[in-house]
């Protein structure tokens, strides 16, 4: 697939859509196609409708957080598509949220692919991004009461265990805060 | 009794033995697991039972799919934050005598997932634990060996006197807390009564750049 | 190209049968299933799992039954959530190989291999012809032990208490003592790196593999005697749970169960990996897509693995079995992202890596194939009895090690 084609005919189908390619600068030479968020639904639906893609088979959903990048950060969502009739693929789409904070919201492309249901709530309940449309969005992995997005890259995990003695600095400093708090509550808990 | 006097009896024809004995030895060849796989040592635990290693020899193929019918628990697995409450349930659903065995490095401690969010370091914070079977996952083997030291433990308990094991005893409990889902983590974070270690080894201050890892 | 794989014809329910309906929001139950649900009163609502002797480990299912007609089932995970995404992102990429062994723990080799072709792909590693059918090798034999433990299980769960299974371990238990002499370990083998295989074959190592796949036929066709015409066998399993190849490639199905459903579509055959164009072997299609067609795909899936190993065996060369620009030590790869993926047992186990340059990867993703094919089952068990859905699941071959990760 020649993504600057694929790039002209959703401008054509779909008015007014930016669309923007992100190089990847790896050998594996998998480009992506950014989508904004206003357009992205109508973009999707395009990709997997059009009879010359034919992308009728959404592989993989995943999230990833970028907090240092463009200010205070976004968290993005990619999605690898395939056509099972075409036998073709993968074409890499992504989206990002406007912020990590509030503006966390997406549509969701689980009416268009199912496959993306289970993926798209693992998202929200790991990176905390919102799908706009998906039907039955809850969290998937940790318990419903739980209220951390832990994949994203500033989480703390809790203090929950004796650190052994090892090699790594990370996990020694760990332990001398651990046995301090230990300390401080009166030795044993 | 003195055994030597008992050999000597039995070489008369006469079989001398105890209350004790013959409870303690019908109960160590019938140990009836609970059918309760949670990750990787569940499928070595599956292959113990099967016609290879054949765990029917000491009497523990009975693998029972309800808590209310098992004598043993064994913990073959991670144990994640979200499955801790119900493995403590379970536990305490099971009828005395009971016993439980962590198989694998992550049932004794998290093993490989340690470091992770929603992993219980080591089901020993929960609930007590007669034999640890170390491994990534233990070999068959490891755990037919598991079985024999849990037979002998089983052999070696009193009836009476002040060592006698919990459920013969009127004032300990065969329950235990079974923890809550927080909002960051598990409440309580371990059952005080059961885990009471604090980390004694002091470490030392950390030396800017050198180890850390991911650096190389 | 496609081989048909039942001779039979569909004998179940015809009362309800799960409609294939495209839109998730559109669906609708029904028949009897659907009155029952304007009357809530009456539907008994069970919690299976996630300790339950058919679940497959810690799997839970609610369960909304009319009578013994399942009207809902939500299908509940994370009770094996260990946070191997995380714990990959905060070490190095090659202390993440060791993990993938425990994702699926049944197929560690072809886990490493997948986790292996995504970093070949990310940092542009040639792997050497030698380590490509060593791959092929070892992932084709965990091909055979996975299907034949999973028709054990599916058998097991029918109610042929133990026999069937055994039958399975005791060939599953000739293959794992191939791979621990190969790398040391029964299940957990961590043998492939980035670029090739960990160590060279152990001597004679080639000659104990072609014995066991020269006897491997015989097993099958026990099995198949045993299983293939059996009454019950076929009554609990034709006409139930099917899937339609609508519904399966909308939910994004891969693997047995897809071409169980019609579809042909096997990663081995559309991306040509490592060095599958050079195997002749057929992909098994299925007719019906029912449970009895995703048992029967298996069974000649391993006849097809045993033909592949066949010629893999005969072909194999000597030479070099690592990729010399490729590094243990301080191994950094460009920064860009790369996205992998092989035809497990299970279906298409994929591996997303972003690379920022530095020794560990930024963003690790498990396109987990056991979780994915779960996306239809209540489409699959909808209007069937509580029995049976133990059976459809126990056809869709999960496990959860990799369902939660």
């Amino acid at each position: 697939m020649n993504l600057e084609k694929v790039k002209s005919d959703i401008e054509a189908a779909v008015p007014g859509c930016r669309l923007q390619i992100v190089v990847n600068g790896s050998p594996s030479g998998q480009h992506s196609l950014l989508l904004d968020r206003e357009h992205a639904f109508a973009v999707a639906k395009f990709l997997r409708d059009d009879p010359e893609l034919c992308l009728d088979y959404c592989s993989n959903v995943t999230g990833v957080d970028w907090p240092d990048t463009e200010g205070s950060g976004y968290l993005e969502v990619v999605y690898h598509l395939y056509s099972t009739v075409k036998k073709h693929g993968p074409l890499t789409v992504r989206m990002r949220t406007e912020d990590r904070k509030d503006a966390v919201n997406l549509p969701s492309f689980t009416p268009l692919w199912r496959s993306a249901e289970f993926q798209e709530r693992e998202v929200f309940d790991l990176y905390g991004v919102v799908f706009d449309g998906h039907p039955d969005l809850r969290r998937i992995l940790m318990w419903d009461g739980f209220e951390d997005h832990p994949m994203r890259k500033d989480y703390v995990d809790p203090d929950d265990y004796e650190y052994e003695p090892t090699a790594h600095d990370a996990v020694l400093k760990r332990a001398l805060e651990h046995s301090n708090r230990d300390e401080k509550a009166g030795g044993c808990q | 009794m003195d055994q030597k006097l008992k050999i000597e009896l039995s070489q008369q024809g006469i079989f001398a033995t105890t209350l004790e004995e013959v409870y303690n030895w019908g109960r160590k060849n019938s140990v009836w697991p609970l059918t309760f796989g949670l990750a990787c040592c569940a499928i070595e635990m599956i292959a113990t039972t099967m016609a290879r290693y054949d765990l029917a020899r000491f009497g523990a193929e009975v693998f029972r799919p309800s808590p209310r019918q098992a004598d043993l628990m064994i913990v073959a697995g991670t144990v994640t934050k979200k499955m801790a409450p119900q493995v403590v349930r379970l536990y305490n659903q099971m009828p005395e005598p009971k016993y439980v065995i962590a198989m694998g490095a992550c049932a004794i401690s998290g093993g490989p997932f340690k470091q992770g969010y929603n992993v219980l370091k080591g089901i020993d914070r929960y609930i007590p634990v007669d034999v640890h079977i170390p491994g990534c996952p233990p070999r068959p083997e490891a755990l037919i060996d598991a079985f024999m030291t849990l037979q002998k433990k089983i052999d070696a308990q009193h009836l009476t006197g002040d060592l006698r094991p919990r459920h013969l005893r009127a004032d300990t409990s065969s329950e235990f807390v079974v923890p809550q889902y927080g909002a960051h983590d598990l409440e309580p974070a371990k059952n005080p009564k059961l885990w009471n270690i604090t980390l004694k080894a002091t470490p030392t201050e950390p030396r800017a750049g050198e180890n850390e890892p991911g650096k190389s | 190209m496609s081989a048909t794989a039942t001779g039979s014809t569909a004998t179940g329910p015809t009362a309800i049968r799960p409609t294939a309906t495209p839109e998730i929001a559109t669906q609708e139950i029904a028949g009897k299933a659907a009155a029952a649900g304007d009357n809530p009163g009456e539907l008994l609502e069970i919690s299976l799992g996630p300790h339950h002797p058919s679940t497959h480990g810690v799997f839970r299912m609610d369960v909304s039954l009319d009578g013994e007609r399942i009207v809902k089932l939500k299908p509940v995970f994370g009770y094996l959530h260990r946070n191997h995404e995380k714990i990959a992102e905060t070490a190095s990429y090659l202390a993440a190989m060791p993990y993938t062994d425990r994702l699926d723990y049944m197929c560690s080799l072809s886990n490493n291999w997948a986790y292996a072709l995504s970093v070949e792909k990310l940092a542009g590693l040639q792997v050497p012809e030698r380590a490509e059918y060593i791959r092929v090798i070892t992932a084709e034999l965990t091909r055979l032990q996975n299907h034949a433990s999973t028709i054990g299980f599916l058998i097991q769960e029918m109610g042929a208490s133990g026999t069937p299974l055994m039958y399975a371990f005791r060939e599953r238990e000739k293959i794992l003592d191939l791979f621990e002499s190969l790398s040391g370990s029964r299940m957990m083998c961590n043998y492939m790196r980035f670029g090739g295989c960990r160590v060279e074959l152990p001597a004679g190592w080639l000659d104990e593999v072609r014995k066991v796949v020269a006897e491997f036929p015989r097993f099958l066709d026990e099995f198949e005697r045993l299983l293939a015409g059996n009454e019950i066998l076929m009554a609990r399993t034709q006409g139930v749970g099917v899937l339609s190849k609508e519904l399966a490639i909308q939910g994004g199905i891969t693997g047995p169960i897809l071409r169980a459903s019609g579809v042909n579509y096997d990663i081995r055959k559309v991306d040509k990996y490592g060095i599958y164009d050079r195997f002749d072997f057929k992909v098994p299609i299925g007719a019906h897509g029912d449970v009895y067609d995703r048992y029967m795909i298996r069974m000649l899936e391993m006849r097809e693995s045993v033909k592949i190993l066949e010629q893999a065996l005969r072909d194999i060369p000597s030479g070099p079995i690592m990729d010399p620009k490729s590094k243990i030590r301080g191994f950094r790869p460009k920064a860009g992202e790369a996205y992998g993926r092989i035809e497990s047992p299970k279906g298409e186990l994929g591996f997303y890596l972003i690379s920022d340059g530095s020794p560990n990867p930024y963003r690790y993703r498990v396109r987990p194939p056991s979780l994915i094919n779960l996306t239809v089952l209540e489409d699959m068990c909808r209007g069937y009895n509580l029995a049976d859905t133990v059976v459809i699941f126990g056809t869709i071959d999960i496990v959860l090690g990799e369902v939660d990760r």
